[in-house]
């Protein structure tokens, strides 16, 4: 999902307008994108808090998640499957049953990990009170995402400022008060649910229509008209050879990422690439609160707390 | 006396019976021991295997059926291994660490009575023999740590050792409700007492939970893994050890699961004779399948738990259990003085 903020920043500079079914397909590809990265996130603290097993169970989810997006996208990690305009392919005949058999099979897995393993005492003791921050020190640092809202800050981009559609479907933000190591891992399994609950919704109301907007911009550009039409032509050559020729201006677009907010801002000079790209990720920010909130623990309260913050490498080096 | 004679005399010393008992004795010894070592080096695949079963996955399956050579290709890869010291390391007690830690467990076995007559050593002073070689094993992390000169080494030696101090304290003590109640510390008059009244994990069931979990503790395995939290020491004090070296640490651990275990059936639940005395023929089959069961358990407890914070072990071990084996050993002893003819206690 990390490639949605780039293309809906790209879409408002070019002034496309997708249809209805582009944004139902990126929120649910979204939503999907957010389970596997929760349940990895949920797997791997587990283990650092010393459990060596529930990781192996939630990977087992992620691989019937990734059954799903593989039907979808033909790739499973990093699909790049939304496109300027709309998305890659349509669905595929069948996609509804896959997503069925998802919706249906996560929730109790869900409730299994709660029961079995975050509601063990040990964990608790490990997790309860250690690396707590409160909400004026986390937006000093610039935490997003679960860590912000496990403070009790009831901001989530996707209804504080909704983009792709997300304005259409009911859901929950999940919040807690503690702004421990605990209830950012709790925030994350409650958000887990919310997820599930919007690809529900997208299931039950995928709109009919085309999967790319019919607009010159779009990547591929539409070619039916090309052969009756000598401007939509030489439109079309131009964005096929050299590529998608955007006006000269600027664009933003925040997404509220796995991770926190993840945002784009691009300048265009007028050619067709980005004159200027600021990536703006949640994991750095996260890293440079460490020392501040950490000093002073135990080594042992340093893994817990590393291991809630969910953090990736390649999200850090910008 | 003529020099044939005494020749003679010299051979039928040999084939005296004493001396032919003495022989049989170090064969039987031999025979236990490596025994033991075998059974802990095929653990790591049972190990394997189980946890595989119980996360979802495999295991080690591709070598040999349902991957039972496994064992052999591990055992190959380590000796063929360098055995190479860091050159930072203080050499003499980095080599003696490990040779410690697999042998300190291992001689602690010689008190456990496998069956009737099977049996390294009937010492009088069993038990007391147990505690003085488990003592000697935290010395293996102690040295291990120290000599490693790396800070995960050395912070890992340093848990090990207050943890076992502090289990060791109500280890010793849990025990010593068995001890009251039986009169001895020699193992073989332990399991009589139970053959003939209960087993001790009815009227001792305290002193079972609380020497069950120092035993976890002793050989540092999950969850009191502290010494190696593999997530926050990455390993801790063997970090710096390879090849042959680092297998007998490892060999070592499993040593001590099965020993631990052994002591666990022997103690608490009879030892080599059956529920209801069932089968009385098969001692060892019982010895084996109750051990066996422990065993299991250590596995299944290391695949389902978390590791609590290493001060939250210590609170545990001070304020709970050691408070629990005294409760224990003073309801036990006041029971048993209520039970002796007074006559008997003049």
């Amino acid at each position: 999902m990390n490639n949605l903020p780039y293309v809906l920043a790209v879409e408002k500079l070019a002034g496309i307008k997708v249809p209805q079914k582009v944004d139902t397909i990126r929120v649910m590809l979204a939503e999907f994108f957010r389970i596997t990265s929760h349940l990895l996130f949920l797997g791997t603290y587990i283990q650092d808090v010393g459990a060596m097993t529930p990781v192996f169970f939630t990977f087992t989810d992620r691989q019937r998640a990734y059954t799903v997006i593989e039907a979808i996208t033909g790739f499973r990690l990093h699909p790049a499957w939304y496109r300027i305009g709309g998305v890659a392919h349509d669905l595929p005949r069948g996609w509804d049953k896959l997503v069925k058999d998802f919706v249906e099979w996560l929730p109790k897995r869900l409730d299994e990990y709660e029961k079995a393993a975050l509601k063990n005492s040990i964990l608790k003791g490990r997790t309860i009170g250690v690396a707590q921050y409160n909400t004026k020190e986390a937006l000093a640092w610039g935490v997003t995402g679960a860590g912000l809202r496990a403070t009790g800050l009831d901001f989530d981009l996707r209804k504080a400022r909704p983009y792709s559609g997300y304005e259409n479907f009911e859901f929950e933000v999940p919040l807690a008060h503690n702004g421990d190591a605990y209830d950012r891992c709790m925030v994350r399994v409650e958000e887990m649910r919310q997820s599930i609950r919007i690809i529900d919704q997208c299931l039950r109301n995928m709109p009919e229509g085309p999967y790319k907007a019919d607009h010159p911009l779009t990547t591929p550009p539409p070619k039916e008209r090309t052969l009756q039409h000598i401007e939509t032509l030489i439109t079309h050559f131009l964005q096929v050879s050299w590529g998608p020729v955007m006006p000269a201006n600027e664009s933003f677009q925040m997404i509220e990422a796995t991770k926190g907010i993840n945002s784009y801002y691009l300048t265009s000079d007028g050619g067709t690439m980005s004159y200027r790209t600021r990536i703006r990720t949640p994991s750095y920010p996260h890293l440079q609160q460490i020392p501040s909130v950490i000093r002073g623990s135990m080594v042992a309260d340093l893994i817990a707390y590393l291991g809630s913050i969910d953090f990736v490498m390649a999200d850090v080096d910008r | 006396m003529h020099p044939s004679k005494a020749c003679r005399r010299q051979h039928n010393d040999l084939v005296h019976p004493e001396v032919i008992d003495v022989i049989i004795a170090v064969v039987k010894a031999v025979v236990v021991l490596l025994a033991v070592v075998v059974c802990g080096a095929l653990l790591s695949f049972i190990e394997r295997r189980l946890l595989g079963w119980w996360q979802d996955r495999y295991g080690p399956n591709r070598v040999g059926p349902f991957g039972m050579f496994q064992i052999a290709a591990d055992m190959l890869k380590m000796f063929f291994k360098e055995d190479w010291n860091p050159p930072f390391v203080d050499r003499m007690i980095f080599t003696l660490a490990p040779v410690v830690a697999m042998s300190a467990l291992l001689i602690a076995f010689v008190i456990i009575p496998i069956t009737p007559t099977w049996g390294v050593a009937d010492l009088n002073i069993g038990l007391l023999f147990f505690f003085a070689m488990a003592g000697l094993s935290v010395y293996a992390v102690l040295f291990a740590g120290w000599s490693s000169n790396n800070k995960y080494a050395l912070l890992g030696s340093l848990r090990a050792s207050a943890q076992t101090v502090s289990y060791e304290v109500f280890m010793g003590l849990a025990l010593m409700g068995v001890v009251v109640q039986v009169g001895s510390f020699n193992m073989r008059d332990i399991v009589e007492y139970q053959a003939q009244n209960l087993w001790f994990i009815i009227p001792q069931f305290f002193g079972f939970c609380t020497f069950f979990i120092a035993g976890v503790a002793v050989t540092h395995r999950h969850p009191f893994d502290q010494p190696e939290a593999e997530q926050e020491l990455a390993d801790g004090y063997h970090i710096e050890y390879a090849g042959m070296k680092w297998g007998m640490f490892f060999v070592g651990e499993y040593i001590g699961i099965i020993l631990v275990s052994a002591l666990l059936v022997t103690l608490f639940f009879g030892g080599w004779h059956g529920p209801f005395d069932l089968l009385p023929q098969v001692p060892f089959l019982w010895f084996a399948l109750k051990t066996g069961f422990f065993i299991m358990l250590f596995i299944l407890l290391r695949a389902s738990i978390p590791r609590p914070r290493y001060d939250q072990v210590m609170d545990f071990s001070w304020k709970f259990c050691l408070p629990l084996t005294l409760l224990n050993l003073l309801v036990t002893a006041a029971i048993v003085l209520l039970n002796t003819p007074a006559v008997a206690a003049q």
